[in-house]
């Protein structure tokens, strides 16, 4: 008998798995689970955009691309980043293709996080960015957000946590879970601590373009001196309903940018080709997409935020991506009992809010990725459920 | 306010207190600007779409009639399309540009009961020249509803 735990590397097998699956195993046995608990957009990829994936089929493209990603979407990448954040790259320098936002947030780690070395993390927040660190044998540090900052990271909760070996900032707004979001004057008093100590940030924006009631996204590339510190993350999924092309892309100063595309090029070697033929046609002609999805998404938000708070469990007013994230604190259960009760007495499925941190605790994220109709019959059954607690 | 029809467009059924919250509205200001839109004839009724094909026992039948016709000097084509929209049957109406006039929506009970509308009711009238009768064999979408398929979600949970 071979001693396959031995063998394996000590880093992976300490990272927790993921807590949200005992979940999704218990709902997919279930009929009739009306699920509020997908992390993707409902829509499908708009049909100019596809169009492209089968004309490039059709024309047989299916050879490998540069390892950086097609020049032309580069180009189309700095374009539309200029035109929406009024911030430049280098087409030839400062952009790399990635196989989604995620692949660039592990190679932005890796590259950058020497054993010890000290990443802030802001909680609650995607799931992916501590055990990334872990395999990179960073230390990851956690810094709570709070419902009465609306879950923003404030300059004074993330100097409580700088060290001197503090090295790597993770900015991840707009925020799943919470739907949080930094608009410029929150962005300027983080910029002025990252100034301070001389600290790098991974700004994972993926739902930059789903930001809704005010003046839209500000990207931390924008503020003042913060470009040449910042490796800024977005991808094609959340902006275009995009997400099983697989597509995302880093851009930030060369220096960062070269050992990431060298690591790339060893481990992936090139995104896939027939996606990013579609990506540069929705870059070119999807702004009029992204609108009507948005509108269609805010919508959708006003609706079960006040439902939510209207039935008792309150719901600060979240400005980005497509979430809510609830306080359940009221029903005097945990997380986890209220989702899994009321998945047993109503059929409905939400997430409980410790999978993306311990500080999620008492809080539920409730996704609205869903058509009108689907969450009206869930919002009926959610209110019921508190009503009979 | 388009968005407030695009919404009552897809579902008739959304209550004015919702519709409010997600126009940021007031209730009174959805209540009173769709009053004003059924007072316009803009909003001309509410209806359910049904996929009757599912439904036991329901047999009708559906064609698309074209119609030439000869238009009267002072009205056109008024006249006749009003003429021909009083009959039950009817379900439709529209002028058409191209090969033909009118383009006529039609039920019945069965092809046979259609027919005899056409060659009894519609080409006897007087200005009409010529018809033409298609009849409906399937229907796949109708009113920007798809009805072929079940509309489910066929996302998955596979991450985080």
């Amino acid at each position: 008998m071979i001693d396959y735990q031995s063998f394996l590397n000590k880093e992976i097998t300490q990272i927790k798995p993921s807590g949200i699956r005992r979940f999704f195993d218990i709902a997919s046995e279930m009929k009739e689970v009306i699920s509020l608990s997908i992390g993707e957009p409902d829509f499908s990829t708009p049909w100019h955009v596809r169009q492209e994936g089968i004309k490039t089929l059709e024309q047989g493209k299916t050879w490998y691309s540069p390892n950086r990603g097609f020049t032309e979407l580069r180009e189309e990448i700095c374009k539309w980043i200029e035109r929406k954040y009024h911030v430049s790259y280098h087409a030839d320098t400062d952009v790399l293709v990635t196989v989604g936002g995620s692949e660039a947030i592990d190679l932005c780690i890796r590259c950058l996080i020497n054993p010890g070395d000290e990443v802030l993390i802001p909680e609650p927040s995607f799931v992916c960015y501590v055990p990334m660190t872990e395999m990179a044998k960073g230390k990851p540090v956690i810094i709570e957000t709070k419902a009465e900052d609306q879950f923003r990271l404030t300059a004074k909760a993330l100097r409580e946590k700088i060290t001197p070996k503090s090295k790597l900032l993770i900015l991840p707004f707009p925020n799943n879970p919470t739907g949080a979001v930094m608009r410029r004057e929150h962005l300027e008093e983080i910029a002025e601590v990252v100034r301070e100590h001389n600290l790098l940030v991974l700004s994972d924006e993926i739902y930059g373009e789903l930001t809704y009631g005010h003046s839209g996204h500000v990207s931390f590339a924008e503020i003042e001196g913060m470009k040449e510190r910042t490796v800024l993350v977005n991808g094609f999924s959340k902006t275009y309903a995009m997400t099983g092309w697989r597509l995302g892309y880093a851009v930030g100063p060369e220096e960062i940018l070269s050992p990431m595309t060298k690591l790339h090029q060893y481990a992936i070697m090139s995104s896939p080709t027939m996606a990013q033929y579609a990506a540069i046609e929705a870059l070119r002609n999807g702004d009029e997409d992204i609108v009507s999805m948005r509108e269609e998404y805010d919508m959708r938000r006003r609706l079960i935020v006040d439902t939510f708070n209207s039935i008792g469990l309150s719901c600060f007013e979240p400005e980005g991506a497509f979430y809510v994230f609830p306080s359940i604190k009221s029903t005097g259960l945990t997380s986890e009992e209220f989702c899994e009760k009321l998945l047993y007495a109503e059929h409905v499925a939400v997430v409980p809010g410790n999978a993306f941190g311990d500080c999620g605790e008492g809080f539920v994220r409730v996704s609205y990725s869903y058509s009108l109709n689907h969450i009206t019959e869930a919002l009926k059954r959610i209110e019921r459920f508190i009503k009979s607690l | 306010m388009k968005k407030l029809l695009n919404l009552l467009n897809e579902n008739s059924r959304l209550t004015n207190a919702q519709l409010a919250v997600m126009l940021n509205k007031t209730e009174e200001e959805v209540a009173s600007q769709i009053a004003a839109y059924e007072e316009a004839g803009i909003i001309r009724g509410y209806k359910t779409i049904i996929n009757w094909e599912k439904v036991e026992s329901y047999n009708k039948v559906t064609a698309l009639i074209e119609l030439r016709v000869t238009p009267k000097r002072e009205t056109g084509f008024d006249t006749i399309a009003h003429r021909i929209m009083q009959f039950e049957e009817v379900e439709s109406v529209y002028l058409m540009s191209g090969g033909f006039d009118l383009a006529v929506m039609v039920h019945g009970q069965s092809m046979q009961d259609i027919a005899m509308f056409v060659a009894k009711r519609l080409s006897t009238l007087e200005s009409v020249l010529s018809t033409a009768t298609h009849f409906v064999l399937s229907r796949y979408k109708e009113g920007d509803v798809i009805l072929t398929t079940k509309n489910e979600d066929r996302r998955r949970e596979y991450r985080e």
